[in-house]
């Protein structure tokens, strides 16, 4: 394996993704990581000289909706998605700046 | 000899788009309604949903971007700024961080000190969070996503800026602009325009920028300049204390008049920017551009030159109407029902500033129509009303939008224009007031202003002055 992750960066990768990873999940992760980012380096390999960085898959730009209300009120539909429901809003756990 | 500092300002201003629907699905944005009420599998971040673009939101953002003189971003897309907080549900907000759709402008601003030119560095459009709530009671937070996924663009300055006023004069000349394009009502303390401002010193001559920080909750005008003058101070001092400026985003408090630093939104600023996939690319073509070109309205320095050839009222109040683009809109509509600039203007430069000014509100918080103003000015015209009662039922119209003309009948205010009635009253008046009366005929001309004054009250103030005057005078 040509990327070795060190565990500084597996420790910030579990930060930004708001996980807690155990020592032996940690160890496979960075494997795991590794492996992708070799993968990623053969694609490296590619001449893309005068190549246009893609930014879609498909050839279609230009997708618009008028500015047009199509919506009614959904609210009881969308409340069922919630974790957790109080005055018409979902409840979630208590987060402050 | 203590050292001199520069303050370099920088600002960042999102602006609420004045679309009907959100960005990127048909959800109102109509402000107000009850909790998450606007809101669908788009805008509450289902997976599966899948986002599209109102069209409305791109030509509002092209039409601000050619106001302000910069490139437009013919080729331009969409990125996912990655951050977790209840408050943005798909995990990511939706922004524009490669391509921006306009670039490189600039807006000339005017201070005590003259004429500069404030640049822009960009214009991008982006989706707004929903609201969270903070529940006591329960210990949670309870989030409300009517305002997520409504349209803004966030207009980024150049670091251009040195001082509050300059800062301020920045924004109210792009709070014109934009309100004279119509794309937002810009108001500063509904939050349909919020400016964070950027700021650091640096010793005067320096070349290089000192620290920066990052100011946010700033809603109003005076906030601002209280922010940055308070943070201004707060830099100085550190930096003579021998100690360094951190970069760090700070909460303004203007009640306190002072600053915190916010806790960030995640242990680490590390938004991971990636194009987002569900986004097709925009291509501006050049019909399309032309379109919105030929769409843009008249702006402020085209419309002083008209009311001058148009309208017979001084530049001192073409200057003062035209600044906000309600107010001209209001002129303009009044004047074509009553056709009497002149006093169209007069209530608009007294009255309506003097209420403006004593409660605390902008010209886009006028509620009466030009339908009623010009009513009100009728009923004056034709002496149905004096002038003190007229400005008690402008005063009623500012305040409820009252129809003048139904006010004036139902409460009786019209002025008493029979003679014989008012005669009468004149009479009592001189018989109740002998004192008055012998001073009058000795000479004494001021005495005569206590009995107009006693006619009037007797009258409750529905007497033409000019009248009471005369009937006076003659039978004294």
């Amino acid at each position: 394996m040509a990327n070795i992750i060190s565990d500084e960066t597996i420790e910030y990768v579990g930060i930004l993704a708001k996980l807690e990873l155990s020592e032996e999940e940690k160890e496979a992760a960075k494997k795991d990581m590794g492996r992708m980012l070799d993968y990623i380096d053969k694609l490296g390999e590619l001449d893309t000289e005068g190549v246009e960085p893609m930014s879609h898959v498909f050839a279609v730009q230009n997708v618009f909706r008028e500015d047009v209300v199509t919506n009614g009120d959904m609210r009881e539909e969308m409340l069922q998605n919630a974790p957790g429901e109080k005055d018409g809003m979902f409840m979630v756990p208590r987060t402050f700046e | 000899m203590a050292k001199q500092y520069e303050t370099v300002i920088g600002l960042e201003v999102h602006v609420e788009l004045a679309t009907k629907t959100k960005i990127f699905c048909g959800c109102s944005t109509a402000f107000g309604g009850a909790p998450n009420t606007h809101t669908c599998p788009v805008c509450t971040g289902m997976p599966g949903s899948l986002p599209v673009l109102n069209k409305k939101v791109l030509e509002y953002a092209v039409a601000v971007g050619l106001a302000t003189n910069c490139t437009i971003t013919r080729y331009c897309k969409f990125d996912r700024k990655n951050y977790f907080y209840p408050d943005n549900p798909q995990n990511y907000q939706i922004s524009q961080l490669y391509l921006p759709i306009c670039r490189d402008g600039g807006v000339e601003i005017e201070t005590a000190a003259g004429k500069k030119t404030v640049g822009i560095h960009e214009i991008h459009m982006e989706e707004d969070a929903g609201k969270l709530i903070h529940d006591e009671w329960e210990d949670c937070s309870l989030v409300d996503y009517n305002r997520s996924g409504v349209p803004l663009i966030e207009i980024v300055s150049e670091p251009d800026m040195r001082s509050a006023e300059e800062v301020i004069a920045y924004l109210e000349k792009l709070r014109m602009m934009i309100q004279y394009l119509g794309a937002s009502d810009c108001k500063l303390q509904e939050g349909s325009m919020r400016a964070d401002v950027n700021l650091s010193v640096r010793e005067a001559g320096a070349a290089g920028f000192g620290t920066r920080t990052e100011m946010k909750n700033l809603n109003s005008f005076r906030a601002i300049t209280n922010a940055i003058e308070g943070e201004r101070e707060r830099q100085i001092e550190l930096l003579e204390a021998g100690k360094k400026v951190v970069q760090e985003t700070r909460r303004w408090d203007d009640a306190k008049g002072e600053s915190y630093a916010m806790r960030s939104k995640e242990d680490a600023q590390d938004y991971r920017y990636f194009p987002d996939p569900d986004l097709v690319p925009v291509a501006v073509s050049d019909e399309w551009l032309a379109q919105i070109k030929a769409a843009q309205p008249e702006f402020r320095t085209e419309k002083m030159a008209r009311y001058q050839a148009e309208y017979d009222i001084p530049d001192y109040d073409i200057e003062i109407i035209t600044a906000s683009k309600r107010m001209a809109d209001l002129f303009e509509e009044t004047v074509k029902l009553c056709g009497q600039p002149k006093k169209v203007s007069n209530w608009l430069m007294g009255e309506t500033l003097r209420l403006l000014k004593e409660k605390g509100m902008e010209p886009e918080d006028i509620r009466f129509s030009p339908e009623h103003l010009a009513g009100l000015i009728r009923l004056t015209d034709e002496k149905a009303i004096n002038s003190t009662v007229a400005k008690e039922v402008f005063e009623m119209m500012f305040e409820e939008d009252i129809d003048p003309e139904k006010y004036v009948e139902e409460k009786g205010l019209k002025t008493v224009s029979d003679e014989g009635a008012l005669r009468r009253a004149v009479e009592d008046v001189i018989s109740a007031n002998p004192k008055s009366v012998e001073d009058y005929r000795n000479g004494k001309e001021k005495a005569i202003g206590f009995l107009v004054g006693q006619t009037m009250k007797a009258m409750k103030g529905k007497a033409e002055p000019g009248m009471v005057n005369r009937l006076l005078k003659e039978l004294l």
